[in-house]
């Protein structure tokens, strides 16, 4: 059976033989030098950086209004305990989970849905080409100029589909009000991430042969079978991925509630764990208690993703190759 | 040859990222000399035509010769700022900087004292504005620039229809807001916006609160106070009674509301015009400015949204340069001159009046609208800001936004519970005596 995973291959080239001499064994460092120092510079330091400021504070004395009355301590794991215990935290997070659970399942399902049939399509190859485009062009918009363009759609007074639906004689529901502001975030994501899964879902699927459709269709299978028992199975691990890649960005969801924020009541400047980690920086200047939030927010986007990783690993990768 | 020449290729490669990748800041600003006469210096604001006000600066003082950065507005530029502060350099010299962040950035030790260049201004400007640069110390962290005492304005034709008069009293209001609602479902005469907090501590300052106060050593806090309180729960109540509408200002459904007559009157400051101008121009001709509604009516007050002085930065290397710059943009007649037709900002120097004699644009048939203006600015009640109103701002945004939604009035008069705390808590945190 074909499958399509890149599994790093742990012993690629054999660059350091043995009887190499010394001065031959430094080179792979060389070569290494200039990736490992991009990634000191502008991966490993800020981390590291981000990690002693949140065990850090500022001790103010008196006033505070004197040049020198500010001094920078330590903390311990106050900021944590503080970030952690702001009755404003577990709020977020449980929004995030319910946002996840509106966005990731509501845009794979579209990728693939739309992978799919354009794959179907196969044998007619102009349409296609345009629909495959016109679905990934969402994803070339920036997410702050698509929250703008919703967050006009969405208040009444300029939304011409409210204006519509008025005439008809229909009352729309307001989307940015408490009930509806969930899924009128979730909305944004989905319209401007579901091209960019579809891509990579029907590229996945570009790459299995048509002869493996030839012989299921002999063998009487309908185009509904034919993707319920090949094509999803063989784009599994794609699907894995895009699933991974989806679960980072709802962890990290910004931009779309950040820029409707100012068109609502009902968006709070800790609407997403992100969203408190600004407010704590940028708007009351406190980077510590932000450090502190965007290092636990680190630490679980990781352990979640490893962690599914490993769960579905074996499942989905080996059972195939054996 | 080449597998020789690589780990040569690859260090060179890596220097040059290294030396490119840190040589990218601190590259300016440092360029005029002490030695030479000639300085240049940055200032950031975000008022329109600053470059044009200049201009009358820098042809008349050809070696201390000043360069307009644009801002975004005050939250981003103070926001830049401390980033600039943090980080060591990349702070302009000159900054706009609003009166209710100074505490804040005086706290974060961003601006320099100017006392010796500036203190000679006291007698040009009010004494709220002046108070608001020198936080009630010996020290001088500004010049004011403009202020913005708050006025009503309102729709004189949907007034006149409705058989209304201006408001005298919040009382007045209350019963406008009802007759027009009632007359015409659609339209409201004004809404909270949890989004404005600085229109809301305005709003309590008319009636006599002071968030924040100096207590010998130590600060003190006062948001839930009666006063404040008093204010939350009038328009906590209008808004249940369901006679103002509860979305936030600067949207652009507002300005859709004002501009199609669903909006008919704002509570808003003196730099109202400019705003309406833009947001509301099909209805040019049809507005007009009156004082504020009031509490007492006997005794007139009124409070303050927006307005700025100008500032030095703690990092500017000019500051005796810079600090003779802002004196003369923000008192010479010129300039004021300038600052009220070009920039289109209410300076908040005493001699302002000679200069403002016709009214504003949008306002053109209103003759007496600066005389309202400047009685306002007269009965503006002292306000003491503290070093975090950020946090208090926020936690306003936040708390208030909930209760708007909510349309309860308990909600909002409970919100201020929440804004208090929140404000205690984070300067107890930071280190600050807090009595109370």
């Amino acid at each position: 059976m074909t499958l399509t995973t890149t599994r790093p291959s742990s012993t690629a080239a054999p660059v350091a033989r043995k009887p190499a001499p010394s001065r031959r064994a430094r080179v792979p460092y060389a070569f290494l030098a200039p990736g490992l120092l991009l990634f000191t510079l502008f991966l490993a330091a800020p981390i590291v950086y981000a990690g002693y400021l949140s065990l850090r504070k500022v001790k103010v004395s008196g006033l505070g209004l004197g040049s020198k009355s500010r001094t920078e301590v330590w903390a311990g794991l106050s900021n944590y305990t503080r970030s952690m215990t702001d009755p404003e935290w577990l709020p977020s997070v449980y929004r995030i989970l319910g946002y996840g659970l509106v966005v990731v399942p509501a845009m794979l399902g579209l990728a693939l849905l739309m992978a799919l049939l354009l794959d179907a399509g196969r044998t007619r190859p102009g349409f296609s080409g345009f629909a495959r485009i016109s679905i990934f062009l969402p994803y070339a918009v920036p997410a702050v100029v698509a929250s703008l363009l919703w967050g006009f759609l969405y208040l009444p007074r300029v939304s011409p589909f409210v204006y519509t639906l008025d005439k008809l004689g229909i009352h729309a529901p307001e989307l940015l009000s408490s009930s509806w502001v969930l899924y009128a975030v979730a909305n944004v994501a989905v319209w401007g991430g579901t091209g960019f899964n579809m891509i990579v879902l029907y590229t996945a699927l570009r790459a299995v042969p048509t002869s493996l459709y030839e012989s299921a269709r002999i063998d009487g299978a309908s185009e509904l079978a034919i993707a319920w028992r090949i094509k999803i199975p063989i784009v599994l691990p794609s699907l894995i991925m895009t699933f991974v890649f989806s679960m980072i960005a709802t962890l990290q969801v910004f931009a779309e509630p950040m820029t409707l924020k100012p068109l609502s009541n009902t968006i709070s400047f800790t609407w997403t764990p992100l969203m408190k980690v600004y407010r704590d920086a940028f708007v009351r200047n406190d980077i510590y208690a932000a450090a502190a939030t965007s290092v636990v927010i680190a630490v679980a986007t990781f352990v979640l993703s490893f962690g599914f990783l490993k769960l579905v690993g074996r499942r989905a990768f080996n059972q195939e190759e054996s | 040859m080449y597998k020789k020449l690589a780990p040569v290729l690859a260090t060179l490669t890596a220097a040059a990222l290294f030396t490119s990748a840190c040589s990218s800041s601190g590259d300016k600003s440092d360029d005029a000399a002490t030695s030479t006469e000639k300085v240049a210096l940055t200032y950031w604001s975000w008022a329109p035509n600053m470059d044009k006000v200049v201009e009358g600066w820098n042809s008349t003082h050809p070696n201390i010769q000043v360069t307009v950065n644009k801002q975004d507005g005050g939250d981003p530029a103070v926001t830049k700022l401390l980033t600039a502060i943090k980080a060591g350099s990349g702070a302009p010299d000159v900054m706009q900087a609003e009166y209710q962040k100074i505490p804040t950035l005086v706290s974060a030790d961003a601006l320099a004292d100017i006392g010796k260049e500036a203190g000679s201004l006291k007698d040009k400007f009010p004494a709220a504005a002046w108070n608001a640069v020198t936080l009630g110390s010996e020290a001088v962290y500004g010049v004011p620039q403009d202020s913005g005492p708050l006025m009503f304005f309102y729709r004189s034709d949907i007034f006149e229809k409705n058989k209304l008069q201006a408001p005298k009293t919040w009382d007045d209001y209350a019963a406008a807001a009802a007759t027009i609602h009632k007359a015409n479902p659609k339209q409201y005469l004004g809404t909270f916006s949890a989004s404005d907090a600085g229109l809301f501590a305005g709003l309590a300052q008319q009636a006599g609160a002071s968030w924040w106060g100096v207590n010998g050593d130590s600060w003190t806090v006062n948001i839930n106070d009666a006063a404040t309180q008093k204010v939350a729960g009038y328009w906590g109540g209008l808004v249940e009674k369901g006679v103002i509408d509860n979305k936030p200002m600067y949207t652009p459904e507002w300005n859709a509301a004002l501009n199609d007559g669903t909006q008919v009157g704002w509570v808003s400051a003196v730099w109202a015009p400019g705003v309406l101008e833009g947001s509301a121009k099909d209805t040019k001709g049809k507005w007009k400015a009156a004082a504020m509604p009031q509490w007492d009516a006997a005794g007139p007050a009124t409070g303050n949204w927006g307005g700025s002085a100008t500032s030095v930065t703690s990092q500017s290397k000019h500051p005796k340069q810079a600090a003779e710059f802002v004196a003369w943009l923000n008192s010479d007649p010129a300039a004021l001159k300038l600052l009220a037709g070009t920039a289109n900002v209410y300076p908040a120097a005493n001699d302002a009046t000679s200069v403002l004699t016709t009214p504003p644009a949008f306002f053109a048939d209103q003759a007496d609208f600066y005389t309202i203006a400047a009685e306002a600015a007269k009965v503006t009640k002292p306000f003491t800001y503290g070093p975090n109103v950020n946090v208090a701002y926020s936690a306003f945004n936040d708390a208030f936004g909930k209760a708007a939604e909510s349309k309860k009035a308990a909600a909002f008069t409970e919100s201020l519970v929440t804004m208090q705390k929140a404000t205690v808590d984070d300067m107890k945190n930071s280190g600050f005596t807090v009595a109370g």
